[in-house]
């Protein structure tokens, strides 16, 4: 029985947002589960073949905000094949038929078409937000619907999708009367773009606080955007080459002085030195930017930049910055909580000196007291830089080092770096995320299962020596969701050992690995409620025909999650559920 | 460690993008170094093999380093372009006489003479001898030779290595009683 009337409860669910805590809060009671599911707003799913769009809308039927997860992660390197799935057609045709009020989309690694596009611009009529992360098989006709369209749209984020441009006139798509939005980033489009269409939208949107625009648009239109849109807040550039003449240089710098808000940058996939100081008189507010995609731009203009940036919270740079640079952000951006550093050169073919190594690592860790999120692309490192970076920031929550070279040790000490990473995992009590690289034992797996309490995520390539290895991992880490391996030899005694253990998992990737089609049968057998998927690059593999002999043929790339409908109908034929 | 060696051989390779294509010489050194205690022969015979295998390009494994498709074009993008405009990493035509065909290849792979010669002569299947600095190249019937910016005949060797690779236009591997003029004892 509960104290007080539904209503009452339902206005104190309203200030529980987090969907951890409302599933978690859906458990207590019958009665709470139903004042808490009728009155949910925000769906998060992980694993868009773990429920189905039916039972979704049955459960939570006042849905405003869906965000949906598609391809696994190791997707983004190519690992999965193009046609491998995570359609969001389905659930699109679904949230429409039972006239759901959608207002807000967030997908990320999903097959989303031009069709689905139109569907969803004409089904939800109080339509706003639509994020698409690192999706796939629209085109710019789909944009234009959407433009065309949803009447009340804020907000249309396109992050590192791969969009077919047909050049063609979406922006003017936008109706004159649409005045709301708030947020627009088509970096990822590869064409031209509508100039006077894009300034005309810019115009008359006085509330657009974050704006991104593609490569093409050049410097003189970028100053007439920052001049009509002064209180912008996040800003992406397109590509500027050349050296701006004096006037243009002048009217650009004049345009950005403006933007007092501006405390976001991102863009610059090319960008002449000079431009970048257009930038210097708001510096000093920025708290996060992106020039991870500069691959021009030398060193020592990017340390002059950063010097200014003393508010910085978020940098993502190249590692052309090297460890003279990083020791220049560590003294100057005291604020900073996440850093990326990207490699610009992949295949360790130049000695470059100028590339970052385990002293930028360490200095960045005694310089930045507030660090909590890294990803180090480095080619070399130390066991000794490690457990000192431990020591100095014990409050990592993501950990993501990748030395370049597959298996490479301790370079001074030519030991594996398992002590290394074995004084992070311990020193890190509330770390979540960790990707490992170099030369690394069974040894640091036994350090990750008796001190990662809080992991969730873990990525492990070229990695360990038996099976030991990776159980240590799945008895250990008691709050891991997401595993992904790739050629480390682990099994199918680790596979097998304890099938329950991937109920409490979202999902497992292994490519590469050890495990073979048996294995990977009998998992199927036992664990009913597990899709087992091999993806094999032959079509005509009728894995179920194998015989004996086959089943002890190793599994090319394995991806297991735990789901409540069963095996997926649209998989492709290079895809067996087992 | 042996098992790398069998994984990366039924590892089917998909080009990425943007990316070289995968050499024919593969080279599995990179995945299958191991600096277990006590191995330093192997070790040793690695690199060895590193040394002789021409260029130096590592092997191409199916999704790493870890980085996106969009990232590595803009880094592919930017090293061809930065090689081009600075005038390195040009590409030169190499004859040899008596060779039905020419090769090509880019200097800027290599990192000296050294490097140069040995592609050559793995290329060509001859022998250079023996450079010496007054007396240029002894021991072998075949000369290496290029043509600079003026259009004059040069011996290889004789500039430093970061001159020669800009005003080197093409290379001609001469041979026989022609070579005698430029190669020895002169």
């Amino acid at each position: 029985m509960n104290y007080f009337p539904d209503e009452v409860i339902e206005h104190i669910f309203d200030f529980i947002s987090s969907h951890k805590d409302r599933n978690s809060i859906s458990l207590v009671s019958k009665s709470w589960h139903k004042i808490e599911r009728c009155s949910r707003k925000r769906v998060f799913i992980g694993n868009c073949y773990a429920i189905n769009p039916e039972r979704l809308i049955q459960r939570f039927p006042s849905l405003r905000s869906l965000t949906l997860k598609g391809k696994p992660h190791f997707a983004d390197f190519n690992l999965v094949p193009h046609e491998w799935g995570g359609f969001v057609h389905p659930w699109i045709v679904a949230l429409a038929k039972a006239r759901v009020g959608l207002e807000e989309l967030r997908l990320k690694r999903m097959v989303v078409s031009d069709e689905s596009l139109e569907l969803l611009s004409r089904s939800f009529s109080s339509f706003k937000s639509l994020v698409l992360v690192s999706c796939e098989g629209f085109t710019t006709d789909g944009l234009a619907s959407v433009a065309a369209n949803c009447r009340h749209l804020r907000e249309l984020d396109l992050q590192e999708n791969e969009i077919d441009d047909h050049r063609g006139q979406w922006l003017n798509c936008f109706p004159e009367s649409s005045t709301a939005l708030t947020s627009l980033n088509f970096s990822c489009l590869k064409g031209e773009t509508n100039l006077a269409a894009l300034e005309r939208l810019v115009a008359r949107s006085p509330n657009l606080e974050s704006l991104k625009v593609n490569r093409a648009v050049p410097l003189d239109a970028l100053t007439r955007l920052m001049s009509c849109a002064p209180q912008l807040v996040d800003l992406g550039v397109g590509s500027y080459e050349n050296e701006p003449d004096q006037e243009s240089f002048m009217k650009l710098m004049a345009a950005i002085k403006k933007c007092t808000e501006l405390r976001s940058l991102s863009g610059f996939s090319e960008v002449a030195p000079l431009c970048l100081t257009a930038f210097y008189p708001i510096c000093q507010n920025l708290t996060s930017l992106n020039l991870s995609y500069a691959a021009e731009i030398q060193g020592n203009h990017l340390i002059r930049f950063i010097q200014f940036c003393k508010r910085l919270q978020r940098l993502w740079i190249l590692d052309s910055i090297g460890d003279k640079g990083l020791e220049v952000v560590a003294s100057t951006c005291k604020e900073l909580q996440e850093l990326r550093v990207f490699p610009s050169d992949l295949h360790d073919e130049e000695d470059n000196d100028t590339a970052v190594t385990e002293i930028g690592l360490v200095a960045i860790s005694a310089g930045c007291p507030k660090l909590h999120s890294i990803l180090y692309f480095c080619k070399q490192m130390t066991n000794a830089a490690l457990i000192t970076v431990a020591k100095n920031c014990p409050n990592f929550i993501r950990f993501r080092l990748c030395i370049l070279e597959p298996n490479k040790p301790d370079h001074t000490t030519s030991q594996s770096l398992d002590e290394g990473f074995g004084a992070i995992v311990q020193a890190c009590k509330g770390l979540r995320r960790l990707s490992v690289s170099g030369l690394l034992t069974d040894k640091v797996f036994l350090y990750i299962g008796m001190y990662a309490e809080q992991l969730e995520m873990l990525s492990i390539a070229f990695a360990g020596d038996t099976d030991k290895g990776m159980l240590y991992v799945l008895n250990g880490c008691k709050k891991m969701r997401k595993l992904e391996i790739r050629d480390s030899p682990f099994g199918n005694a680790a596979l097998l050992a304890d099938v329950d253990k991937y109920r409490t998992m979202r999902s497992l990737w292994m490519s590469s690995c050890e495990v073979t089609l048996g294995g990977c049968k009998r998992l199927a057998r036992n664990a009913p409620w597990l899709n087992v998927e091999i993806i094999n690059e032959n079509e005509n593999n009728d894995v179920m025909e194998r015989n004996e002999e086959d089943e002890r043929e190793k599994v090319d790339r394995l991806y297991l999650y735990r789901t409540v409908v069963g095996a997926r109908k649209d998989a492709p034929p290079c895809v067996t559920i087992l | 460690m042996d098992e790398f060696v069998n994984l990366k051989e039924t590892e089917l390779r998909l080009g990425l993008p943007g990316t070289d294509n995968v050499s024919e010489e593969i080279e599995r050194v990179s995945c299958n170094k191991r600096a277990l205690q006590g191995d330093t022969e192997n070790e040793t015979e690695s690199s060895m093999m590193k040394m002789e295998t021409c260029p130096p390009r590592k092997a191409q494994i199916v999704g790493w380093p870890p980085v996106r498709s969009s990232r590595k074009n803009i880094i592919q993008t930017k090293k061809n372009e930065s090689d081009s405009e600075g005038g390195r990493g040009v590409y030169v035509k190499v004859s040899m006489d008596g060779a039905p065909y020419l090769r090509k290849i880019d200097l800027s792979c290599y990192k000296g003479y050294k490097e140069l010669l040995k592609a050559l002569e793995i290329m060509f299947n001859f022998s250079v001898g023996e450079y010496f600095e007054r007396e240029g190249y002894k021991g072998s019937d075949f000369v290496p030779t290029y043509e600079d910016k003026d259009g004059d005949w040069m011996l290889i060797g004789d500039v430093p290595w970061e001159m020669f690779v800009c005003t080197c236009k093409r290379l001609r591997i001469m041979k026989g009683s022609e070579a005698k003029g430029l190669g020895c004892g002169v």
